[in-house]
């Protein structure tokens, strides 16, 4: 019974908890509580200045980063190219600027560096380079992909955004399993201000981390209030998921519940067999209780008992296994997915409801078979007649 | 107390028609301690089972008390059985895994009893049969006659107006069966009424009376003048 709640619970949990720990870190590491963003047909955010100073002075908010994204090509081994007939060493993608220490204090950013270091304040040709534009990190072939191949820390990479070209030295690389840091390049705002010709300090994204307990929803709806929906796209955390990765959680979803529910048929049928060889050994005792005026009813509820007794006991420590040690295990060592580090979600009032699940296929298993047994003739099962 | 009026048993075995019990009719008196002998297959414990309610005769009428149970339905029947008339088998058909005094303090807890009252009396039964020793021992720690006495103190714990032993002595020797048997006349003389089937005429013959059947009819119903 404790293995089929497992099964029922963990199967859909690390399912679930495979792309719950991809939408985890788009969280920590990118959207923050609440993400602003441009317009659609906007190529930055009007009007930033005043909304990071309406965001920031909201009583809710913790921290705020922002960002400037602009599309950017970058190449290596320029210097040392020989042979002009040979396609460069380019990748393309989107480079951001950001405040270094403002994006570190709300994402956290630099915990995810792989190789070499954060960047500075004082680095201002220094660039960071996401693990899936680099060949060493992202070793696949897909048409139309170009990577950055032999580029280690300390290299030199030739940035272009638009018109404006400018060299950087790679200072660091960085993998999160977040495509909006793996496939990004990171530089200084001040050196892209200067690079992509924002003077007018307009960013594309804004993400608030908010205090602990604040609603993402009384926050965004202050937001709108102040006039921000004018100008850009507010967002908790959540709409701005790509719609994919909420499809794929659903039908992640939906498969732990079809596998959970052939667990839920399988136990029923194990809880059957025991409770019917069970009854069906006991035939003459059942005879006799019978025989002596033992209600039927009574007969049948203590094998409704046993069964309940059986669900309940596997449940609990069903629960114990799950909370007490394989959630907070997974936590800590989380499983290692190529696109995101997993986890197991086993959520409440989502386990309740399997628990109380079981147990009803259970005392339903249970009683089907004990009034079988039960309804037999009573002086059949007295004298073992068949 | 109890009246048997023209009861027939018959059983269908294919097309045939086996009849069982061929019109039995007799009535057994408050405070009587009756026996039912003859020979192996002459009906004695069919006609007990119609009388102590576990079959349904396929003519003729059971009354107990003045009251008709023969058109009982099954429930009724079932309170019947655990409210009025008490039950020995042959095997005891004791619980294996319950003690002596969880055994009787079943039926005392269908009739609704708290656990309180329940357990007061099961220890009373018990330790009127003699057994006041042995409550917290399950059956397979207890002799055969043992077992045999915590079945008839299940059988009398709740003061039942009849008490049906089928064959209490077979599965015994014949010092532990003169054991049982003095429990029922002792139980017969506080005013227990008790009905036995038995094939051995040496137990009949402690009964105040003996009806005995042959081929499902009585041949003989005798008041016995010589009870030992």
């Amino acid at each position: 019974m404790t293995l089929t709640f497992l099964n029922l619970v963990v199967v859909r949990g690390v399912l679930v908890g495979l792309l719950q720990g991809s939408t985890d870190v788009y969280k920590s590491r990118f959207a923050g509580d609440i993400i602003i963003t441009n317009l659609p047909k906007k190529n930055y955010i009007e009007n930033s200045p005043s909304i990071i100073e309406i965001a920031g002075n909201l009583p809710w908010v913790d921290k705020l980063t922002y960002r400037y994204v602009e599309g950017a090509s970058a190449e290596a081994n320029y210097k040392t190219r020989i042979d002009f007939t040979e396609e460069p060493d380019t990748t393309a993608g989107s480079v951001v600027g950001i405040n270094p220490a403002l994006e570190d204090a709300a994402t956290h950013i630099s915990n995810t560096v792989v190789e070499g270091r954060y960047l500075t304040d004082n680095d201002a040709e220094g660039i960071l380079i996401g693990a899936n534009m680099l060949k060493k990190y992202l070793d696949i072939e897909a048409p139309g992909l170009t990577l950055l191949e032999n580029v280690a820390i300390g290299d030199k990479v030739r940035l272009t955004i638009g018109e404006n070209r400018k060299e950087f030295v790679v200072l660091g690389f960085l993998q999160s399993k977040v495509d909006q840091i793996d496939f990004r390049m990171f530089i200084l705002d001040t050196t892209f201000r200067n690079l992509a010709g924002r003077g007018d300090y307009n960013v594309d994204e804004i993400a608030l981390v908010l205090k602990e307990g604040a609603d993402e929803q009384v926050v965004k709806e202050a937001l709108m209030a102040s006039g921000v929906g004018e100008y850009a796209r507010v967002q908790t955390w959540f709409e701005s998921l790509p719609k994919f990765l909420l499809d794929i959680q659903n039908t992640f979803g939906l498969l732990g519940n079809v596998v959970g529910s052939i667990g839920l048929v399988v136990a029923s049928i194990t809880i059957f067999i025991v409770i019917f060889v069970n009854a069906i050994t006991r035939k003459k005792y059942i005879g006799i209780l019978k025989g002596i005026g033992i209600d039927k009813t009574a007969i049948e509820f203590a094998y409704v008992l046993q069964a309940f007794f059986y669900a309940s006991v596997g449940v609990l420590a069903g629960m114990v296994i799950v909370w007490g040690f394989l959630v907070p295990f997974v936590a800590a060592h989380p499983i290692k997915f190529p696109f995101s580090d997993g986890i197991l979600v086993a959520e409440v009032p989502n386990t309740i409801v399997r628990a109380v699940l079981l147990i009803i296929a259970t005392l339903i298993a249970g009683y089907i078979p004990a009034r079988i047994v039960v309804k037999q003739n009573t002086l059949d099962a007295i004298l073992g007649r068949k | 107390m109890i009246i048997a009026k023209d009861i027939v048993k018959t059983f269908k075995s294919g097309e045939k028609e086996l009849s069982v019990l061929k019109g039995i009719s007799f009535e057994v008196k408050s405070g009587e301690f009756l026996s039912i002998t003859g020979r192996s297959g002459s009906g004695k414990s069919t006609l007990m089972y119609q009388l102590g309610l576990l079959d349904v005769p396929t003519s003729g009428k059971v009354i107990i008390d003045g009251k008709d149970v023969s058109d009982l339905s099954t429930d009724e029947r079932t309170w019947v059985r655990l409210s009025d008339l008490g039950y020995i088998f042959q095997d005891y058909a004791l619980i294996p895994e319950l003690t002596a005094l969880e055994n009787v303090l079943i039926p005392l807890m269908m009739l609704g009893l708290t656990l309180k009252d329940a357990e007061a009396k099961a220890v009373k039964a018990l330790e009127r049969i003699g057994l006041g020793e042995r409550l917290g021992n399950v059956p397979s720690q207890l002799s055969g006659g043992e077992q045999q006495r915590v079945s008839i103190a299940r059988a009398i714990a709740h003061e039942p107006k009849i008490v049906f032993a089928d064959e209490p002595t077979a599965n015994l020797d014949s010092e532990t069966s003169k054991v049982v048997l003095q429990n029922f006349i002792e139980l017969n003389r506080e005013g227990q009424t008790i009905l036995m089937v038995t094939h051995e005429p040496e137990y009949a013959a402690l009964t105040d009376r003996i009806i005995t059947l042959s081929d499902g009819m009585i041949v003989s119903d005798t008041i016995n003048k010589n009870k030992r």
